[in-house]
């Protein structure tokens, strides 16, 4: 079984570049702008589309991604208008890979078996949940593997090379390395310390690696290219649409713009690295 | 609806954390490493006589206990029912229960060689017992407490900081305990190497829920061996309030395989159990998953978190630990909760009749005992968990009375 995940990674390693992978949260600042932008994404330079699943209480993410959540709350998201966001995407897009990112307790609330019937139905790819580590694994990420979705799983500088197998045990799609220790956005990772632990996770993993928190330029993201198969922007693209808002905090002319304009320059960025060798 | 009951309340968690369906690991990845080390820390100091010598000496020396069992006399001619004891948790070092847990896991940290302790408080006794216990084993202490709760406890934030504790506010979310303790997670996800991360309740990912209610058990132990030589028999009812439970738990523990004996845990009903504004997650929530665990929660249909409310900052937290959740389904201990008000008239009727001022949470267990006591007989012998006392309530108390104290 290959997914949409699969075979985005596969063509990129063909080209010889690492993707760009971008988050932002669902419903933010609205279900009509965010599937703007959204739409957006893939012309601008997005290989792979992370979509944050809003919670009242993201325990591992920084400020940026919290107000992000609110904002979506507040302009009354929900777990239907999310799969509603996402087979919207998927009317006009059905190459470009989805990927649902959240906290479990929504899923669980709206049902594990339901949640992967519809999220597979709606033309989602892959999960990533934060608060279910391989200990969790029967809760969604076995379900989820058998509803063939990819279920990505986090490894962080505390996963050491005993703990990493289990770690990867079950992970498909990628692996999505957590560059600092700390909480999304937080801080700015030193390329020479991630490429070591990305080479790292290689040993133990065919699986491509990509990299996120606290990636906010283009000239950070080639640097972390040049050793990831992925890079991760999140932080930095909500606050993008937090910057474009008017007053009110609605959606303004210029939100789909500035995320599309950053996203631009992350691309670049990526297509400058040199990949350190040929694998 | 009939409930297969095991043979022993008292052997859980599994090796995974859960008590049924309940509770569970369920953090991110940077954490688990830390929270399995912590595990094996726990495993290997509660086998070694040498911690329990050291606790034993602490609790004794410098807590103060055992607390005492003391008769109610006024309040059980008051009532004319059940004869009333209250276990004076409000008398050790600090001014509740709290100490108890923290003493133990301070130990713990100072075994693990970590030099910098987190923790998460509402209404502020256990960062004030965390704060206490850092100063005295010379380790550094960040609290973070919710600014609503920042303001309605003005006395113990002032006591934190007399004790060289950092009090860090939190203004994200609600503001109030559960925010608080995301913002503990997100130091600790942060801080990995040198900080250990004191959870003041019987809730978190395992194996708090399991740890702080081992240290806990004090309470209930003592109690044992207390009613006996006042009584020479065991007590016929339990109760105590509920919050995540961390004192309900330590009384009831012990007692829970005498099956005779009947247990009532009291949640905050804030305005009412039909308003939105109460923190009675078995009375109004459902299983969910939050803070490391799962448990009963209060949220909405689409699995949000609901703000708790309670005039009690201490129970104002919208889940309840995990162990409570499984005994609850059990059925072996029985759940109720009290309004704002009804913990307000056990306030001052238990600080006019027995020269004792509890803490708003404790209240809210004497106000059921107001209902039930009188339909016992009087050789019905009923312990109330006095789990802490009620200086720090003072302002609050004043402002919801209008200063009819």
């Amino acid at each position: 079984m290959t997914t949409r995940i699969d075979r985005r990674f596969a063509a990129l390693k063909a080209e010889g570049r690492a993707a760009l992978v971008t988050f932002l949260m669902a419903g933010d600042p609205d279900a009509e702008a965010c599937l703007a932008i959204v739409k957006a994404l893939p012309a601008a330079g997005a290989d792979v589309i992370e979509l944050g699943m809003p919670f009242t209480d993201p325990m591992a993410d920084g400020p940026a991604i919290q107000v992000a959540g609110q904002r979506a709350l507040k302009a009354g998201q929900t777990m239907v208008k999310t799969l509603g966001l996402v087979r919207a995407f998927r009317q006009s897009d059905d190459a470009t890979p989805i990927v649902l990112m959240g906290y479990y307790n929504p899923i669980y609330i709206y049902g594990v078996e339901k949640f992967l019937v519809d999220a597979k139905a709606a033309g989602v790819d892959g999960l990533i949940v934060v608060d279910l580590p391989p200990e969790e694994d029967e809760e969604l990420c076995l379900p989820a593997l058998k509803a063939g979705l990819n279920f990505i799983r986090l490894a962080t500088p505390t996963t050491d090379d005993k703990r990493l197998p289990a770690v990867l045990n079950n992970t498909s799609g990628f692996v999505y390395y957590v560059s600092i220790t700390g909480i999304t956005g937080a801080a700015t990772p030193d390329p020479s310390k991630v490429n070591a632990a990305v080479a790292r996770i290689k040993r133990h993993t065919k699986l491509p690696v990509a990299v996120g928190f606290g990636v906010r330029t283009g000239e950070q993201a080639r640097a972390i290219a040049e050793g990831a198969d992925g890079v991760v922007v999140g932080s930095a693209l909500v606050d993008a649409v937090r910057q474009s808002l008017d007053a009110d905090g609605k959606a303004t002319a210029r939100t789909v713009a500035a995320v599309t304009d950053l996203v631009a320059q992350l691309s670049a960025g990526i297509h400058g690295a040199k990949k350190a060798a040929a694998e | 609806m009939t409930v297969l009951q095991p043979n022993s309340f008292r052997t859980g968690p599994d090796e995974r954390g859960h008590f049924g369906i309940y509770g569970g690991r369920f953090v991110a990845e940077t954490l688990m490493p830390l929270i399995l080390e912590l595990e094996k820390a726990y495993n290997a100091a509660k086998t070694d006589p040498a911690f329990k010598t050291q606790m034993d000496g602490y609790l004794k020396n410098y807590v103060g206990r055992p607390s005492p069992l003391y008769f109610a006399e006024r309040l059980t001619e008051y009532f004319g029912g059940a004869k009333i004891y209250f276990k004076r948790e409000d008398l050790n070092h600090t001014g509740a229960h709290k100490v108890n847990n923290v003493l133990g896991q301070i130990l713990l940290a100072k075994r693990m060689g970590k030099p910098r302790v987190i923790a998460e408080t509402g209404a502020g006794m256990h960062g004030v017992a965390t704060a206490t216990l850092c100063a005295k084993f010379g380790l550094d202490c960040i609290v973070y407490m919710g600014e609503v709760d920042v303001e309605r406890q003005q006395p113990n934030v002032l006591r934190m900081k007399a004790l060289g504790a950092q009090v860090r506010p939190v203004v994200s979310g609600s503001k109030t305990l559960k925010d608080a303790m995301n913002e503990a997670l997100r130091d600790w996800v942060t801080n990995v190497t040198d900080t250990f991360y004191c959870i003041g309740t019987v809730a978190g990912p395992h194996p708090y829920p399991a740890m702080v209610r081992d240290f806990q058990c004090v309470i209930g132990n003592e109690t044992r061996v207390q009613m006996q030589e006042a009584e020479g028999r065991l007590p016929d009812s339990l109760i105590a309030c509920i919050g995540g439970g961390s004192n309900a738990m330590g009384l009831f523990h012990p007692f829970l395989d005498d099956k005779e004996i009947e247990i009532y845990g009291v949640e905050a009903a804030g305005h009412g159990l039909g308003t939105s504004l109460h923190a009675a997650s078995i009375a109004g929530g459902r299983p969910g998953v939050l803070h490391g665990n799962r448990a009963y929660l209060l949220m909405d249909d689409d699995g949000q978190i609901t703000e708790a409310h309670s005039i009690s900052a201490g129970l104002d937290y919208p889940g309840i630990g995990p162990e409570h959740a499984w005994l609850n389904d059990m059925g072996r201990v029985k759940f109720l909760s009290a309004t704002d008000d009804e913990a307000l008239a056990a306030f001052r009727l238990c600080s006019r009749l027995e020269g004792i001022i509890p803490a708003l949470e404790p209240a809210h267990a004497l106000a059921r005992v107001a209902e039930i006591a009188p339909e016992k007989p009087t050789d019905h012998l009923m312990v109330v968990n006095l789990s802490g006392r009620g200086d720090k309530d003072l302002d609050s108390v004043a402002r919801h009375l209008g200063g009819r104290l």
